[in-house]
């Protein structure tokens, strides 16, 4: 075989093979099936734990009421969201970006300003954030019965969240215990208004 | 081209093909994203003593300053983020840095006690100074919310060993110390605006 036999039967191939091409992976699979897909995804989202949690906090340092009117309305406005997407609604990425960019703003701001609110407000924000985080979730996802497994497995981790979070603000009376849950509330907002800054400059940088 | 030339070429490429950790999964680059956002603002030493001693002075002044300095920095200073992030210009932020741990510095070894709204808004234009040189500064590639949460995570607790050391503050030789910190951090920020005017 002369070098440049060599050269085209091995080489050749061997550079085409090195191209960089786009890894097209799955989103995420446990193997566990789609319920617990749901869930993993839930959890391995930083976009949507982040929000959840500032809205929790919130509802929480408010009270009972407040907290039980938004988990309700956050975990079915989720599920409406997410079916909606399914069936074929869908948002453009830019939009869905400047929304996580803006609802971690807004949760943040009001954790942070401890505004006294009503309970109805608690679950209109809940059901505005569930819709927009229920859409993001579910786009390009083909509809039908796993999608839909995975769905609920996400609506469960959402709400169990929810309780968790807003269970950790519910008692809290010490002056203390208010400020800590409120610098977490300054920090969420701060991180909403720099992702907003990305978003401007490269563009929907989250999903 | 030889043989010898060609198998030298040709050994070394399919070495590269070996197949290796596949690490295409949507998570890739999360860690990374958030660790260099972590390390972003503990990586300049002007930043650091600035950002420690605003939870020095805090602890020093008391409530409600001991949370509100630390609630005003990072807001202010995302938002400074925000303004170098789409470029706005904003000149002379290396001087205000350095000025920022000379006057802090200052204000905790001073024990000063200026209003709280004053003490805020002093606290809140360094930060925005800060925050915009780490927003002009933020490389792209990097995971924006990770990379964010790391960077606005280490600037909280960087308050808070502030808050932490300046709580010595209630005993009084305690006192004393805190106040030698703050002239650390002053002369930490006498040699950063040096080295800027320089």
């Amino acid at each position: 075989m002369t070098g440049l036999r060599i050269l085209a039967a091995v080489i050749l191939p061997a550079l085409a093979l090195l191209a960089p091409g786009v890894a097209e992976a799955h989103l995420i699979a446990t193997g566990m099936g789609p319920v617990y897909d749901g869930v993993t995804h839930f959890a391995l989202s930083p976009e949507d734990i982040l929000p959840v949690v500032a809205l929790a906090l919130f509802a929480g340092l408010k009270g009972p009421v407040h907290a039980r009117a938004a988990a309700v309305a956050l975990a079915a406005a989720w599920f409406a969201g997410g079916a909606l997407a399914l069936g074929g609604a869908m948002l453009p990425p830019l939009a869905l970006a400047a929304a996580s960019a803006a609802a971690l703003m807004a949760l943040g701001g009001l954790l942070a300003s401890n505004l006294a609110v009503r309970p109805l407000w608690c679950a209109v924000v809940g059901a505005g954030l569930g819709l927009a985080r229920g859409l993001a979730d579910m786009s390009g996802v083909a509809g039908g019965l796993a999608p839909l497994g995975m769905l609920l497995g996400v609506c469960a981790s959402v709400a169990a969240a929810f309780v968790l979070a807003a269970s950790l603000t519910l008692p809290l009376r010490r002056f203390w215990m208010v400020v800590a849950a409120r610098v977490a509330g300054s920090w969420i907002a701060a991180l909403g208004l720099l992702l907003a800054g990305w978003i401007l400059r490269y563009g929907a940088v989250v999903k | 081209m030889t043989r010898k030339a060609a198998v030298l070429l040709a050994v070394p490429l399919l070495l590269a093909l070996l197949p290796g950790e596949a690490s295409a999964h949507i998570v890739k680059g999360e860690a990374i994203g958030f660790v260099s956002g972590f390390e972003h603002p503990i990586s300049g030493l002007d930043h650091v003593i600035a950002m420690v001693a605003v939870g020095l002075w805090g602890a020093q002044l008391g409530r409600p300053a001991i949370w509100l300095l630390p609630v005003t920095f990072p807001l202010v200073m995302a938002f400074g983020g925000f303004l170098g992030l789409v470029g706005v210009p904003l000149p002379g932020s290396e001087i205000a840095i350095a000025l920022s741990g000379l006057l802090l510095g200052g204000a905790v070894l001073l024990e000063a006690r200026p209003p709280l709204q004053a003490a805020a808004a002093l606290v809140g234009l360094f930060g925005l100074f800060h925050g915009y040189a780490h927003g002009s500064e933020l490389p792209p590639g990097q995971n924006a919310l990770l990379y964010s949460l790391g960077f606005v995570l280490a600037t909280g607790l960087l308050h808070a060993t502030g808050i932490g050391v300046g709580l010595v503050h209630r005993w009084d030789w305690g006192r004393y110390v805190l106040r030698g910190v703050g002239a650390a951090v002053l002369s930490g920020g006498a040699y950063f605006l040096w080295a800027a005017l320089g």
